[in-house]
């Protein structure tokens, strides 16, 4: 069969790669955000209260007079620091028990699917709130919320991903040359079954990002004057009826931004990882 | 070619693929007569599947004709009218008939959906004539059947429905598209008498697409055989399989597997195995080896728990799968053993307990006077006799891991179970290796993906003798692979194993390549053993009537028919149908 | 398929334990003191020996447990501090402000999601689909409280169509006479025209917010479905017999395509219960959300627990139909 060879010539960037550049211009910004910050975000001026954008508060001003731009440059750490946190935790024990459930099965299989069940049982964001309003109204309890709904999606995925590969022939194989559970484990069903939980990962990001904003909207959490995108639209939603839109908008919008972005670099992710486009 | 039912002329087809355009057909013409099987015959990429796509109509979107015409009932086919539903008089059946049927709709149903479609009906008309169709292709209580999903029907039934479906559309041209492939051998030849009895019947012609040569031979009364998209060569089917032209069509006939005798490899298969069959050392032993799997109950632990009450005071239904039953089999050490059954017969199962990676339920098994058996699966690896015992696997893309290099793969177990020689260092080991079994070195580098079929095979096989086991076990190798590609591989098993002094147990569903390589067969069905004996005899006059069944159903090329005494009937049906 | 659904129902029931013992948990095995928790932040310090002794804390956990059950079997969720009145009569009569803005949003949902998820299936690769992805894409990614501000924004303060985020119902008309708690049936049933024009304008933005956030993953979904429907083998065959195009796309491809489908649903209810509460608040809807929250800042407890229940309950009721529906269309899952 012959081939008709493509007449424009693509950029070899690796497929993928254009989310997880923004993902990276994200993660700096944040990072450096208070140094982006033109105002001090804690600095309040009566006089400057309730300000439109304009040349000199592009963002304009909240009710104390604060600078927005600063204070969402300078949430964007919170945010993040939160839902990273938050991702990290239910990543570390959802996966390690998703593969412990999807492996060994029997009655860790059992024991794992109950509890999984159990947390699933509830809506997730009413679970949160059930949980902070029960351990108590800081911001490690969101922490702590939000990654114990978030649990269940990595123990659901890793146990999909290693029950694909625990009988497939490749592993029997690696079992013939010589590999012992362990290394089975590490060398062979690990690697394969890493990069759809880490896309997950990236997937959940966006997901942990708002369920800890929806918890500091309704209150929870966060306390004023520590800015945080949640608590800044709650502030905004007052003015939702004499018209100061800029004080929700802004936050709104860096909210929906950030996790755009993570839901895009998650499936950049997918296609970055896939061994199928390795050349 | 004027007046025939249906001509080709000429035909391209192109399909654009991320690469560019692809020409998966080239040129291509041929032509049916009324009531013919003509059989088109080619390897996978041979464009013969797309022929009979863009005949049917139903090109996908991403292939486009480019060239040439189809004429059915002297009337030119206008592709762009053909996309809204003139297709009268033709129909198609597919591999895979399960996946062809709607999942969630009852067969019968199925039926009624397309005699509507051809024909103003009432429903009860329908319903009526669906009914009878089923019986027509024999399927079993049809007014019962008319209710059965999909998923409830064996795969030969649902071959079955399909043929009713292209029998709804009144076809005067029938085109199967490999419809037996994926089905048992017995019930491939149940279904292929079926459909020539109905096109016989019906006055069909019929375009038969299949890789298996002796199965074109014979069914077809015309054959046209493709490589690369084109036609290589066209003609009666005595013609074709007895003076072939062409030399691609000699290289098929040369590589379909049969009777032995065939090439020099496997004479000095049959003068080495009958040597070594004289040594009466058993290399393995199994006694009473049974293997049973507890069949899941669905439902979460309260609905176990309530289902495990509910029943108290009434014997609980027993739901065990033995899928392993009562084996005794012996193997001599430098022997060929072939193990054969269709498909749930069990032969993979005693496969994985012969290579311990499952455990027995009961029995024994004694390998070279040593009791493996009782050893745990999951302790084998740390066994002296690990390497002494190896698999190749059937699907060459599932048994390597995507993310390893062939020359990773290959040197695994080397860097795992062998003992490195300083003097030989592992690039060299593997290098040797790949040799032996022929794949480039160039290739070593590669991931599975960017491996053909048989590429990958030759990788498994590498990996497998990689620490010379005395005894391998090969679990339908060959079968994922082209029957040109196969010979080779085939070839080269035979050589290693002359080389190596290996021990095979070579299990497969297709007797034809069990009857290649192997010097003594097993018959396993059930999960039991139910014949045996030297491959030559039991193949050729089998007493064991499953063994007959199991031997009739295997389609024969002329010259074996000539070689056979009871091949005189067949000849004639081969040769001179249609 | 009675055996299929009778161990569903069982099932259900497990759940539904697990749902009990969790909440149970939530107030007394976390570091929290139960008798402080459910005494209020006011409480007296006598107030929270009395709480103390009425929920057996002397006792030990599996009697405490035992408490919780019989007071359930009872109705009794507790007392409201803020209202004054039992945690379940306050939440029954905020229930139907609720579930009417829940069903509202995924009727909605479902006649916009279904439709352009099938539309961009039909016609991969058009702006259609492109759009639909698009917006799939970027509709999970905005926050539901946001979403609302927006069209508040754009509808009530800019072009003042909607009505001031103020409730069910305009200020100073009555509502219908109470026959399913749903303004929208009860002005119906009792030929109220003029009340039923201003419950659906006040229920209107808030509905349409939470749709929203729920056409996304439907949309997403149903593209998904409809996809693989369309791709797979038996979708040739009806091409090639060739049935008309209705019956191969609606009957066969979406009949097929329906099941994941509605499995998604069954996830969009966890969504959209929770975003239920934040919509609630946005707008001011009198619903079990607004009550909880409420009570939350109030640091009134009981309120909270009991909300968290229903709350679970609905989901799992929800569950079930959504169970009950694959049982019904899905003869593979009436079989197992």
């Amino acid at each position: 069969m012959t081939t008709v060879a493509p007449t424009t010539v693509k950029l070899r960037l690796p497929p993928g790669s254009g989310s997880l550049i923004l993902l990276a211009i994200v993660a700096v910004a944040a990072a450096a955000g208070p140094r982006l910050a033109p105002y001090d975000p804690l600095a309040t001026s009566v006089s400057a209260a309730l300000q439109p954008p304009s040349a000199s508060h592009w963002f304009g001003t909240d009710a104390l007079g604060r600078d927005i731009l600063s204070r969402v440059l300078t949430a964007a750490r919170l945010d993040l620091a939160i839902a990273a946190a938050a991702v990290g935790l239910s990543f570390g024990i959802g996966t390690a028990a998703g593969i412990t459930a999807g492996y060994a099965g029997g009655w860790s299989d059992r024991l794992i699917g109950h509890v999984t069940d159990m947390i699933m049982a509830f809506p997730l964001f009413v679970l949160a709130m059930g949980i902070v309003a029960a351990a108590g109204d800081t911001v490690a309890n969101i922490v702590y919320a939000t990654a114990i709904i978030n649990i269940p999606t990595y123990v659901r995925v890793g146990r999909a991903e290693v029950l694909i590969r625990r009988d497939a022939p490749f592993v029997q194989s690696a079992r013939l040359a010589g590999n012992g559970t362990f290394r089975l484990l590490l060398a062979h069903v690990f690697p394969n079954v890493l990069p759809p939980l880490v896309v997950q990962a990236s997937l959940n990001m966006g997901y942990a990002i708002l369920n800890a904003a929806g918890l500091s909207f309704i209150g929870l959490g966060v306390r004023p004057p520590t800015p945080e995108w949640g608590i800044m639209v709650a502030d905004g939603a007052s003015y939702i009826v004499s018209g100061e839109w800029w004080v929700w908008l802004f936050p709104g919008l860096a909210l929906a931004g950030t996790v755009f972005v993570f839901n895009l670099a998650g499936d950049g992710l997918r296609d970055f990882l896939d061994p199928h486009r390795r050349h | 070619m004027t007046g025939s039912l249906l001509t080709v002329e000429q035909l391209s087809v192109s399909i654009a693929t991320r690469r560019g355009s692809v020409a998966a057909v080239r040129d291509v013409s041929f032509a049916v007569e009324a009531g013919e099987v003509v059989g088109m015959v080619g390897e996978s990429g041979s464009g013969k599947s797309v022929t009979a796509l863009a005949v049917m109509g139903i090109l996908p979107p991403a292939a486009q004709i480019t060239n040439g015409r189809i004429l059915f009932l002297g009337r030119e086919l206008d592709p762009i009218r053909r996309r809204h539903g003139q297709r009268e008089g033709l129909a198609i059946i597919f591999q895979n008939p399960r996946a062809a049927l709607n999942p969630i709709r009852p067969v019968g149903r199925q039926i009624v959906d397309a005699l509507r479609a051809h024909a103003p009906l009432s429903s009860q008309q329908a319903a009526a004539y669906a009914t009878e169709l089923l019986q027509r292709v024999r399927v079993g209580e049809p007014e019962r059947r008319f209710w059965s999903y999909p998923f409830e029907l064996s795969g030969g039934m649902c071959q079955r429905v399909m043929i009713a479906i292209a029998l709804a559309c009144r076809p005067r041209l029938l085109v199967a598209d490999e419809p037996t492939t994926g089905l048992d051998v017995t019930t491939q030849k149940v279904i292929l008498d079926l459909l020539a009895e109905l096109t016989a019947a019906e006055g069909l012609a019929t375009i038969l697409i299949t890789h298996d040569l002796a199965l074109a031979g014979e069914r077809c009364a015309r054959l046209v055989v493709m490589q690369g998209g084109r036609t290589i060569e066209c003609g009666h089917t005595a013609d074709v399989l007895t003076r072939p032209r062409e030399a691609y069509t000699r290289a098929l006939l040369a590589a379909t597997p049969r009777a032995p005798g065939k090439g020099p490899a496997s004479a000095d298969f049959a003068t080495d195995s009958s040597d070594a069959h004289r040594s009466k050392l058993p290399l393995l032993e199994i006694r009473g080896l049974q293997r049973h799997f507890r069949l899941r109950q669905t439902g979460g632990l309260f609905a176990q728990t309530w289902a495990r009450f509910r029943r108290t005071g009434a014997p609980r239904p027993v739901s065990v799968l033995r899928a392993v039953d009562d084996i005794d089999l012996t193997i001599g050490e430098g022997e060929s053993v072939g193990l054969v059954g269709e498909s749930g017969s069990g032969k993979s199962t005693l496969a994985g307990l012969v290579v311990r990676l499952i455990d027995p339920t009961a029995g024994r098994i004694v390998f070279r006077g040593n009791e493996i058996g009782t050893i745990p699966a999951r302790k084998f690896t740390r066994s002296q006799f690990r390497h002494d015992i190896q698999m190749v696997f059937q699907d060459p893309s599932g048994s390597l891991d995507p993310r390893l290099t062939a020359f990773a793969a290959i040197s695994e177990p080397i860097r795992l179970l062998g003992r490195l020689d300083r003097a030989r260092p592992l690039a060299a080991v593997v290098g040797n290796l790949a040799e032996m079994v022929g794949l480039p070195a160039t290739l070593l580098t590669r991931l599975p993906h960017q491996l053909s079929g048989g590429e990958k095979a030759r990788v498994g096989i590498a990996r497998a003798i990689a620490l010379r086991p005395s005894l391998l076990v090969l679990d339908e190798p060959t079968a994922a692979l082209d029957v040109r590609v196969q010979d080779v591989v085939l070839d080269l098993l035979a050589r290693l194993r002359r080389d190596f002094s290996m021990t095979f147990l070579f299990i497969s569903h297709d007797l034809a390549v069990v009857r290649q390589i192997c010097d003594r067969v097993l018959v396993m069905r059930a999960g039991k053993i139910v014949d045996g004996g030297a491959s030559e005899h039991l193949l050729t006059a089998p007493h064991h009537p499953y063994t007959r069944d199991l031997v009739a159903a295997i389609p024969r090329l002329p010259s074996e028919h000539r070689d056979e005494s009871a091949g005189a009937a067949e000849l004639f049906r081969g040769v001179f149908s249609g | 398929m009675g055996r299929v659904i009778a161990s569903r129902l069982v099932g259900v029931l497990g759940v539904l334990a697990s749902v009990i013992v969790v909440t149970f948990f939530l107030t007394r095995a976390l570091p929290a003191d139960p008798a402080v928790y459910f005494a209020g932040m006011g409480g007296t310090q006598a107030a929270i020996e009395a709480m103390r002794a009425k929920l057996g804390l002397d006792h030990s956990l599996i009697v405490q447990f035992g408490f919780y059950l019989r007071d359930l079997a009872h109705g009794n969720l507790g007392m409201s501090l803020t209202t004054g009145h039992s945690v379940l009569s306050d939440l029954m009569a905020r229930l139907p402000a609720s579930f009417e803005l829940t069903i509202v949003a995924l009727l909605l949902a479902l006649a916009v999601g279904l439709p352009a998820g099938i539309g961009a299936a039909l016609r991969p690769d058009s702006w259609f689909d492109h759009l639909v992805r698009v917006l799939g894409t970027a509709g999970v990614a905005m926050p539901t409280f946001f979403t609302g501000l927006l069209l508040l924004h754009v509808f009530y303060f800019d072009l003042a169509w909607a009505p001031p985020p103020l409730g069910r119902i305009g200020a100073f008309i009555a509502p219908p006479p109470h026959v399913t708690g749903f303004y929208l049936i009860d002005s119906l049933l009792a030929g109220q025209v003029q009340t039923l024009i201003d419950a659906v304008r006040h229920i209107a933005l808030p509905a349409l917010t939470l749709a929203l956030f729920a056409v996304a993953p439907i949309a997403r979904a149903t593209r998904a479905a409809m996809l693989d429907a369309l791709a797979s083998d038996f979708i040739r065959t009806a091409r090639v017999i060739p049935l008309s195009s209705f019956r191969t796309i609606v009957v066969y491809a979406f009949g097929n395509a329906l099941l994941p489908v509605l499995t998604s649903v069954g996830m969009v209810f966890s969504f959209l219960l929770g975003a239920n509460v934040l919509v609630e608040k946005v707008f001011a809807w009198p619903g079990i959300g607004t009550y909880a929250i409420n009570a939350l800042i109030a640091a009134d407890y009981a309120p909270v627990q009991g909300f968290v229940l229903v709350m679970a309950v609905l989901y799992i009721g929800l569950n079930l139909a959504v169970d009950l529906a694959v049982i019904a269309t899905d003869p593979r899952a009436a079989a197992t």
